[in-house]
């Protein structure tokens, strides 16, 4: 697609854009997206989780993590239309008095934090790994690739308690509240680069017999360039595919961590944290604390893995 | 066939070679062990003469081989957390944990094939809709969020089953079981749907898409042609072959169990191998984190090499392909 637009260069970035639009417009994957309501209500789900997440403050009704808008008064209000429920506090209120609702649109906003930029890191690693393996071939290939192998061989959240654990016994412990978030992070996203790599390593192998890849090694491009500008945008498609589905996957991983109290500190808690945190007060009958924060976590997993499924199927074309 | 089998189990002794190198690592330069086993009050002479008595200023193949010595005899070391030997804790919670997931995977096996079969022979019926898209939601469904569910519904709200523990067990000879009491069967109940529900969601739509391709291939339509029964045609000829992958995902994915069953151990508070590795990791215990490595993936290997080798002795295709391939 890149090598298409080098060749219009007059055109403007407006009509080009005009261009787009009409373009997907027509498409098939407009038209099976439309055709599917459950799709297009997954869709508007992870866009108001989204949405959300970036304009928390605006969008909550209480500052939850402000101390001085916080009293013990306000401590364990079941949901405003229980008995005994106050108006001020739609889904009720935890331990410390902070709003349920405004905490799962603050936790989420942690929650989608995490599992983009996990999926992000691996993306990017195993992208790498996987261009540069499909390329080079040979033992190197071998060798990364058998690598991979041995890392399928154990379960992701395994890797990630253990990257995880590492962390926490390597770094002193002053530093650990602060950095928890970057090495959930580090974690999630090292336990699952071996599939990204795969998918690029086989397009890699595919695209680099091609004739474009032998013009422009003939006309003196280096290989690093080759491999960024020309091999990377065709193999990107089912990448980012994977990474819809990664991203579900990215923050169920987060959630599991936290909830088994490893992951994001109760600081800055993420949907998993509050779930941990709430999960203390099931048995004494303050459901709320932990059952709205479990079914928003619930809800953004399952839209984000809808619309994942569904854009694989669009983008398979054996599947038309 | 030799040469495969040669081949994977190669491949699973490099595999076990690798963990050991990380669990070595893990244990000898992550943190200092040192600081770990001596109280505040030790002097430096304390420490240098520990260093020495323990082998820590070898050279590091040298420390690994005898890591590796230590690891074939069960030898771990001592919990930082728990002053008792790793070997021991092991020894302990091991029963509970392969108690779990061997119920668990039955359970799933047990209720998955047949409403695999069943969404598969009836696809138009609007119960095997509904059991599909319930499975959808299944496989969205965290595996803790589905026990604090549990645990809500019928140990909080109906106070039908305990929400802890493993209830009353039996101990034989080394190994303690909750199976041979009623006590232990409600316990075990919420914890193994709680894991093996993944599982069983998995298994369904394998079992239903294999059936439906097996259902589509000549074989069948001429035994229909033949004028064979329904009940013969689907038990006797479709169900047979859509077993094998079915045989080889369900082995691959007792590695899933146990690494799950750290979760569900969590939410109900199971004494098992999980849980002792969570708090592990929780207070940076590295003896347990290491000797937990070392077991886990052991029991991912062998079982990863079992259904390799079940798989190629079981599918003769298999066989001949790679005779093909290799010119033979």
């Amino acid at each position: 697609m890149t090598d298409q637009q080098a060749h219009i260069p007059h055109q403007s970035l407006g009509s080009r854009m005009v261009d787009g639009i009409r373009r997907f417009a027509g498409s098939d994957l407009l038209y099976s997206f439309v055709r599917q309501p459950v799709v297009v209500v997954a869709f508007l789900i992870t866009v108001i989780f989204i949405l959300a997440a970036i304009f928390a403050p605006l969008v909550a009704p209480h500052d939850p993590f402000n101390p001085a808008s916080l009293s013990l008064m306000d401590s364990f209000f079941p949901p405003s239309w229980v008995e005994g429920g106050d108006a001020r506090f739609l889904l009720g209120t935890d331990n410390q008095g902070r709003d349920i609702f405004s905490t799962i649109i603050y936790g989420a906003r942690i929650s989608l934090m995490v599992g983009f930029a996990a999926v992000v890191f691996s993306i990017a690693l195993g992208v790498l790994v996987g261009l540069i393996s499909g390329f080079v071939g040979g033992w190197f290939d071998a060798l990364l690739m058998r690598f991979a192998d041995i890392q399928l061989t154990i379960p992701g959240l395994l890797i990630a308690l253990l990257v995880d654990g590492i962390a926490r016994t390597a770094l002193p412990s002053d530093m650990r509240e602060e950095i928890a978030i970057y090495v959930v992070i580090f974690a999630i996203g090292i336990s699952n680069w071996p599939q990204y790599a795969r998918v690029a390593r086989s397009g890699a192998m595919s695209e680099k017999v091609k004739d474009y890849v032998a013009s422009a090694r003939i006309i003196g491009t280096p290989s690093w360039v080759i491999l960024l500008r020309h091999v990377l945008p065709n193999i990107l498609g089912p990448v980012l595919v994977l990474g819809t589905i990664g991203l579900a996957l990215a923050i169920t991983s987060e959630a599991t961590l936290s909830f088994l109290g490893v992951g994001v500190p109760p600081t800055t808690p993420s949907l998993g944290t509050l779930i941990r945190i709430g999960n203390d007060f099931l048995f004494s009958g303050e459901w709320w604390i932990t059952l709205f924060p479990s079914g928003a976590l619930v809800v953004l997993v399952l839209a984000v893995n809808l619309l994942g499924d569904w854009l694989r199927d669009a983008l398979n074309p054996k599947l038309r | 066939m030799g040469f495969l089998i040669l081949n994977r189990v190669f491949q699973a002794a490099l595999v076990m070679i690798v963990v050991a190198m990380a669990a070595f690592v893990l244990s000898n330069y992550v943190g200092d062990p040192i600081s770990n086993m001596v109280g505040q009050e030790a002097t430096q002479e304390d420490r240098d003469q520990l260093r020495e008595d323990l082998g820590l200023n070898d050279p590091a193949p040298v420390q690994f081989v005898r890591f590796i010595g230590n690891a074939l005899q069960g030898d771990f070391g001592i919990s930082y957390r728990l002053q008792r030997p790793v070997s021991d804790l092991v020894a302990e919670r091991l029963p509970a944990t392969l108690e779990l997931v061997m119920v668990s995977a039955i359970f799933a096996l047990v209720v998955g094939i047949p409403l695999g079969i069943f969404t598969a022979l009836y696809r138009t019926f609007w119960g095997s809709r509904l059991i599909l898209t319930v499975s959808l939601a299944g496989v969205s469904l965290p595996t803790f969020v589905v026990g604090i569910l549990l645990i809500y519904v019928f140990s909080v709200t109906l106070q039908w089953l305990p929400s802890f523990g493993r209830g009353e067990t039996t101990a034989l000879g080394g190994w303690t079981t909750g199976l041979l009491t009623v006590d232990g069967w409600r316990a075990i109940i919420m914890p193994a749907i709680t894991l093996g529900l993944y599982q069983l969601t998995l298994i369904l739509r394998l079992v239903r898409a294999e059936m439906l391709e097996v259902l589509r291939t000549d074989y069948i339509k001429f035994a229909r042609a033949r004028g064979l029964t329904n009940r013969a045609i689907n038990f006797g000829h479709a169900l047979k072959n859509t077993m094998i992958p079915v045989i080889t995902i369900v082995g691959l994915n007792i590695g899933g169990l146990i690494a799950f069953s750290i979760v569900t151990e969590t939410v109900f508070q199971w004494p098992g191998m999980g849980l002792l590795f969570v708090q592990a990791v929780q207070f940076a215990d590295v003896p347990v984190m290491s000797a937990y490595l070392v077991l886990a993936s052991l029991i991912f290997v062998l079982t990863n090499l079992v259904v390799d080798i079940l798989y190629v002795v079981i599918d003769p295709r298999l066989r001949t392909e790679r005779r093909v391939k290799a010119g033979v």
